[in-house]
């Protein structure tokens, strides 16, 4: 069995004892549906907890026409960085069923933390997939307003966001709005490779200490650019929650099912003020790190193979077949959505203009200075004096 | 004597395999240098040729590759830490500021901590937020850190040889824009007849008025030198190379003849090296100015959106629109 294999017929597994010691690519994880489109009832986590779902035919498919959209808008701005339109993209390309289903936990009350690559989460919250085209394409800096989207801006130093995660979490205590169904909650996003900065691990103390209602979302895509796990863990990072003092839990992320469940219990935990957790969605960057990375240079074609048998998308698709909850028509219909919002967003991306050069200047300060003042006049004025010649 | 055409990257990375050659002691670490070779190939076949005790791969955390090659360099090895770009820097600034600089001074000069901290910097690669900045002088005001960087393939070569060679800790600035430009270097001139890591040049000599430029400034100011001749105007272009200790003779002598300095850097103005290039001209050189030493900088603004860039960053245009306004006083 490959690493990291969550393995054919998981029920034996979920008998596997809690003690179970494993290395950073143990593969015991909840899981909820298997690569072949099984449904298991019910997983149990290591703490004992029962993770089930219990959704609609009208739902199943919603969660599918996710998957299939989210996927195919990063395909887009993929090509879209091809063609010389964005200067950048950081795809989430394997891991549409961790964002799916984490990003369909969130209540609206709720809080998110993103790295740069929750384009899937940034979907799910209902927020137009143009938005953070700007940053990519250098037209703008992400500017959007956190609290209108309870979405922050994408953060590209990593880790930091996982700090801004638990001090909001503190404040939604603070201001006493834990405690009932209808409490709120954050979830602060990061990878793998976040796991080893001083940052994401002064969260782990802060959340732990003060009891933030908050989830640890950690997208182990097994790499963070080129160093795989093993260089950044020797221990599952879901088991290093229990040295901070709060629940980790290992989920299949690419069962989107499994991912749903395992978020929302762990939000509805943390909203009725039972404090921090940690959540490894054990998933797969099936692109290179960003559309700047070439990842021949460190990985082999068979493993992303391996990992290509186990896509999110194939597996509720083979559930949808097999339980008739979805035919032919509704995929067909599916995929026509997909290729007109692709289309649609990339029509937009092309218009989106260039900023005009003053407005850099905006924005440095809310009280202004006169530093900038002085200087965005001057550079005015030096720009004026172009007008007119070929510059 | 075999001189080579290489690119700037090309040249430090080969500076690294002679410095890895020559001293047992030396250790790369960074985030991507082994396997990946880094995320601009500076390190590209060490660490299969030297090994992954010798070329390591870190851990993602800043703090922790500064902080665990202080404890290499107090056990005698001489780190070559690469941080992954100017704005990854900062998780490390504690142990930069704090630890590497002061240990010396702490131990009434008995340790050394004779590292090199490599930091790919600057602007004008389209890059997204925090990949395009210029912290230089957040280091160079720091008492303890000396500071350099390079703007040719040839002091490319020797001058991360040289900072690796010394013992005090030296946060080497590579200009990442410039990475690909070619030129002649000498692979083969012994280190200890190079010319002083520590000390200034003049790139092209002119009578008029004299630019002061470093990293990737330089080449904008040689094109520069090079428009204002055709138009009858010779500008004396020096790259200072190192950032500190200053090497400001050749730029007092320099200002002496010409009467007229500009500075040139993409680092924001407020309270940056041009203003203290600018105070020591103005003290040593200040009966022969015609004018006032002019800066030519970064806005006092973040970093902006790549699509703005190149308005940000001095130009050609920019530093003549100076020189000009230095003979307009
Ligand atoms: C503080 C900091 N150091 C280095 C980088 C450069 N960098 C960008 S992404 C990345 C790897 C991140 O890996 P991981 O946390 O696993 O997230 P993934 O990209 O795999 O989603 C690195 C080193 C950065 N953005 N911030
Ligand atoms: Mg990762």
């Amino acid at each position: 069995m490959a690493k990291g294999d969550p393995g054919g017929t998981t029920r034996s597994r979920r008998a596997a004892p809690r003690s179970r010691k494993g290395t950073a690519g143990d593969p015991a994880l909840v899981q909820l549906l298997t690569p072949d489109g099984e449904r298991i009832d019910s997983a149990t986590g290591p703490d004992g907890t029962e993770y089930r779902v219990d959704f609609t035919d009208e739902e199943y498919r919603g969660l599918y026409r996710d998957l299939v959209l989210v996927r195919k808008l990063d395909a887009e701005a993929t090509a879209l960085q091809r063609q010389g339109e964005l200067g950048l993209w950081a795809s989430l390309l394997g891991q549409e069923a961790a964002q799916v289903g984490s990003g369909r936990a969130l209540r609206a009350q709720d809080m998110a933390f993103p790295t740069y690559r929750e384009h899937g989460v940034l979907y799910c919250r209902g927020i137009d997939p143009i938005m953070p085209l700007g940053l990519f394409r250098g037209v703008d800096q992400g500017g959007w307003d956190p609290n209108e989207f309870k979405f922050n801006m994408y953060t590209i130093v990593i880790g930091a966001q996982t700090l801004h995660a638990t001090g909001y979490a503190m404040g939604i205590t603070i201001d006493g709005k834990t405690g009932t169904d209808d409490g709120e909650a954050a979830i602060a996003y990061f990878g793998d490779g976040a796991t080893s900065q001083g940052d994401v691990n002064e969260a782990f103390v802060w959340a732990s200490v003060f009891n933030a209602p908050l989830v640890f979302f950690c997208q182990n895509n097994q790499y963070a650019i080129s160093e795989p796990l093993e260089r950044q863990t020797r221990v599952p990072l879901y088991q290093r929650a229990a040295g901070f003092g709060f629940p980790g839990v290992r989920v299949d992320g690419n069962d989107v099912l499994a991912s749903y469940a395992v978020t929302r219990t762990a939000l509805d935990n943390a909203r009725l003020g039972q404090g921090p957790s940690l959540i490894e969605a054990y998933t797969y960057r099936m692109g290179a790190h960003t559309t700047s990375d070439d990842p021949t240079r460190y990985r082999i074609a068979s493993e992303v193979e391996a990992w290509q048998a186990k896509d999110p998308i194939a597996r509720v698709k083979a559930f949808l077949e097999k339980q008739q909850i979805a035919d032919a028509g509704f995929f067909a219909e599916v995929d026509e959505q997909a290729r007109r919002e692709s289309v649609h967003l990339r029509e937009r991306v092309l218009e989106m203009p260039n900023p005009e050069p003053v407005t850099m200047f905006d924005h440095v300060y809310p009280n202004g200075s006169p530093l900038l003042d002085e200087q965005r006049a001057q550079f005015s004025r030096y720009m004026e004096s172009f007008e007119g010649s070929a510059h | 004597m075999a001189t080579e055409t290489l690119t700037i990257g090309k040249a430090l990375n080969t500076g690294l395999r002679r410095a890895l050659e020559n001293d047992s002691k030396v250790i790369i670490m960074g985030e991507d240098v082994g396997k990946l070779g880094g995320v601009f190939r500076i390190t590209d076949g060490l660490q299969k040729d030297f090994g992954d005790q010798r070329v390591i791969d870190t851990p993602l955390a800043e703090s922790g590759i500064i902080g665990t090659a202080v404890g290499l360099a107090i056990r005698g090895y001489r780190p070559v830490c690469e941080i992954q770009f100017d704005g990854f820097v900062y998780p490390a600034y504690d142990q930069i500021v704090s630890q590497v600089a002061k240990m010396h001074y702490r131990s009434g000069g008995k340790l050394n901590i004779p590292m090199v901290i490599r930091i790919p910097f600057g602007g004008g690669i389209g890059a997204v937020e925090h990949h395009s900045e210029s912290p230089e002088a957040y280091f160079a005001h720091t008492a303890g850190l000396k500071v350099v960087t390079c703007a040719n393939p040839q002091d490319a070569y020797v001058m991360i040889q040289q900072a690796i060679a010394s013992d005090d800790p030296i946060v080497f600035l590579e200009p990442k824009r410039r990475y690909w430009e070619k030129g002649q270097v000498d692979l083969d001139a012994p280190l200890s007849d190079a010319y002083p890591l520590h000390s200034a040049r003049v790139v092209r000599p002119g009578t008029d008025a004299t630019v002061l430029a470093y990293g990737p400034m330089v080449r904008t100011c040689l094109d520069a030198a090079t428009a204002a001749a055709e138009d009858g105007r010779e500008l004396e272009v020096i790259d200072l190379r190192s950032l500190s200790p200053l090497d400001l003779r050749a730029a007092y002598e320099s200002v002496k003849r010409t009467g007229r300095a500009v500075v040139v850097h993409e680092a924001p103005s407020n309270i940056g090296l041009g203003a203290e290039l600018a105070a020591r001209i103005t003290e040593e050189c200040f009966y022969s100015l015609e004018s006032p030493v002019l800066r030519v900088t970064g806005f006092d603004t973040p970093y902006p959106a790549a699509r703005v860039e190149e308005e940000y960053l001095p130009d050609l245009d920019r530093v003549l629109d100076a020189v000009d306004r230095t003979f307009g006083w």
